[in-house]
């Protein structure tokens, strides 16, 4: 099954006509994501090289195209909109790729999208990626592979890192989803554990934290009093010194809470091991849940 | 982003907090015109980004201008935690009968703007957290309706059983959440606020950060911004669209993506090195990214070889490659390099650094441990 992207979605890329948009609507689309249209404001009626159309609004493009997710390329002066125009819209899925929205901004979108049914990846997120069926984000489709791992994590890079890892002993993966390094998201650890319990494709579920907030103990909290998957962790910035924002805009340790140490000691209390390195996450996986995946 | 009290004093004032008058001042001299003009009794209070600015001597009472010159010249040029005195703020001084702690954060717990309240204030509001949690009571607000009636009543009844100062508290706190959200804020606290023995309130301290995403429409209060005390290689990976935070050990990074940069500096540790710097060029890895990053990076004397860990997915290691090459070149770099490029064309790099006196790896596991290697052997 996969959580929330597969082969029934049908996409339209906000920004398509700007860089990254343009760049990741073919990689999207080359990786087997039905990608139906695109919205620029002012260039509607135009065709991108791989023939995908763009049109203005994202009335028109859902009216249009059936579309039931979007994926927004938008700067971040503009992204809230983006956000607000996909769900007003009638979209279900809202991934925001973008970094660098102001949080009281996404304070403010989250009830926006909850009373129009609309759910909100990101923002500053590489996505959702259902390997083998469907690529919704900037992820490198090709070190993913189809299998029974779920896969939640705060970074980018870091998950690849870990992803890869997986990969190559042979743990595919159900769905791998970027909740986004900010403060305040759309889709958080506890939503993600929902999802992936409910997934008959999903065996165990890795859990990728970092410092700030307290999304890793309030996950941890949910299974420690029983979750139907296994799951493994790991926690990054165990050598982050206190008070200073390490790159994500939620990785930040304040007022002595929202450390590392505190994670990982709230997943081992609930039964979770942490690995030590990206690649103990392997060793880890292999204990939990031992079935590797057949197919390449 | 952080900004001086004076500067988070001026942003109260304009959203109809009572502020006491005060001067910003940069010589001694000026202290004693400057208490002349608001009235005395005075306070001398240090303009430095750091905390616990009283215990450590920055805030001092003066009865009168001579006095206020005398303080003044005490504190400025004072070591303040490693930051030198260069402006002290002179503020009418209040009669304290009574201190309360206010305070307004974005909860990331329900993720709306939070308000506190404690009847313990003028201390460390942490303190209290730790050891009088049943001191503090915290409001969710919702931003489509701000504070609600009900909302203030029960802050100013948990803060005082006086009803005319709970009439004075309430557009307190209204005036409070206005400014936190007017200027995106992500912290803006009073502490303390005060009530005088004749029933006034005054807000005798003001401390606001600004969250940094939202400087693009608030260009005011991004001038606020003082950049003096900034680590400079923080200051010049901002404006190089780099995240930087300098640390103390002699294992250099560079890495594409935060939360890899935060693993990187992990393994580190864990193979038992010390990271010199958490350094994220961004998802992409451009040669001149790399190029500002490495500049960066070797300004600082402990480095003893440098990690570039690249993740690249979708970006082409040899461009990457490339790219570090000609760096080396151009910033004559001798301290080691090492490179790990996984992605697009990871071969041809590796092919293209072989040639080179660059150590290439192809796991971040065998980066660290050569890059600590590298680093004992000088």
């Amino acid at each position: 099954m996969s959580i929330l992207v597969d082969e029934n979605s049908r996409v339209i890329v906000q920004g398509i006509t700007g860089r990254d948009g343009a760049f990741h609507a073919s990689q999207m689309r080359a990786y087997g994501t039905k990608v139906v249209g695109g919205v620029t404001p002012g260039k509607g009626g135009q065709k991108t090289d791989d023939g995908i159309p763009i049109f203005n609004t994202m009335a028109e493009a859902v009216a249009e195209t059936g579309a039931n997710a979007s994926v927004v390329y938008v700067p971040a002066a503009f992204a809230t909109d983006a956000i607000c125009e996909a769900a007003d819209a009638g979209v279900a899925l809202v991934v925001c790729i973008t970094e660098g929205i102001p949080v009281l901004d996404m304070v403010r979108v989250l009830p926006y999208l909850r009373e129009r049914g609309a759910r909100l990846i990101g923002p500053n997120c590489p996505g959702i990626i259902s390997p083998g069926k469907c690529k919704v984000g900037i992820m490198p489709g090709d070190i993913h592979k189809r299998g029974r791992i779920g896969v939640v994590s705060r970074s980018g890079t870091l998950t690849y890192e870990i992803v890869h890892h997986l990969t190559q002993s042979g743990f595919g993966q159900s769905s791998c989803l970027g909740i986004g390094g900010d403060p305040v998201v759309g889709t958080n650890f506890l939503d993600a554990l929902e999802l992936f319990a409910k997934d008959e494709e999903t065996d165990c579920v890795v859990i990728i934290g970092e410092i700030g907030g307290s999304d890793e103990e309030e996950a941890a909290a949910v299974i420690a009093s029983g979750y139907p998957k296994k799951v493994a962790s790991f926690i990054a910035g165990r050598t982050a010194p206190p008070g200073k924002r390490m790159g994500h805009a939620g990785a930040i340790v304040t007022g002595g809470t929202g450390t590392a140490a505190e994670k990982i000691a709230a997943f081992e209390a609930a039964g979770v091991e942490v690995a030590a390195t990206p690649g103990e996450i392997v060793d880890l996986v292999k204990r939990l849940a031992p079935v590797r995946s057949k197919r390449t | 982003m952080k900004i001086h009290e004076v500067d988070a004093r001026e942003i109260f004032s304009r959203y109809g907090l009572p502020v006491p008058p005060s001067r910003l001042i940069r010589k001694a001299e000026e202290a004693g015109e400057a208490a002349r003009e608001i009235g005395c009794p005075v306070v001398v209070k240090a303009q430095v980004l750091v905390g616990g600015r009283g215990i450590a001597g920055g805030v001092k009472l003066a009865s009168h201008p001579d006095e206020a010159v005398q303080k003044a010249k005490a504190i400025l040029g004072m070591d303040l935690k490693g930051i030198t005195v260069e402006k002290v703020l002179v503020a009418r001084a209040v009669d304290i009968a009574k201190e309360f702690y206010v305070g307004m954060v974005v909860d990331r717990r329900s993720r709306k703007p939070l308000m506190m309240v404690s009847p313990a204030g003028g201390i460390d509001i942490e303190e209290v957290a730790r050891t009088t949690p049943e001191k503090i009571l915290k409001i969710v607000i919702d931003p489509l309706w701000g504070i609600l009636p009900f909302q203030t009543r029960r802050m100013t009844s948990f803060l005082t059983g006086d009803k005319e100062t709970a009439k004075k508290l309430a557009p307190v706190l209204g005036a409070l959440y206005a400014a936190f959200m007017g200027v995106d804020a992500t912290l803006a606290e009073i502490n303390p606020l005060v009530v005088t023995p004749a029933g006034e309130v005054w807000a005798i301290d003001a401390k606001i950060n600004i969250d940094d995403s939202s400087l693009f429409r608030q260009k005011e209060v991004a001038g606020l911004r003082d950049e003096s005390t900034e680590d400079r290689g923080e200051v010049d990976a901002r404006e190089a669209g780099l995240s930087f935070v300098k640390l103390n050990g002699a294992i250099g990074c560079v890495v594409n993506g935060a939360g890899l940069a935060m693993s990187t500096m992990d393994m580190i540790k864990h193979f038992g090195g010390e990271p010199a710097n958490f350094l994220d060029i961004g998802g992409s890895s451009s040669p001149d990214k790399v190029l500002s990053a490495m500049r960066i990076i070797l300004r600082d004397s402990n480095v003893k070889s440098i990690l570039v860990n690249i993740f690249g997915g979708i970006t082409r290691c040899d461009d990457v490659a490339r790219g570090i090459i000609e760096a080396k070149k151009e910033l004559g770099m001798e301290v080691p390099l090492v490179v790990r490029l996984t992605g697009t064309n990871e071969d041809t790099a590796r092919n293209i650094l072989a040639g080179t006196t660059l150590i290439s790896v192809s796991t971040m596991e065998e980066g660290v441990t050569k890059a600590i290697a590298a680093a004992r052997g000088r």
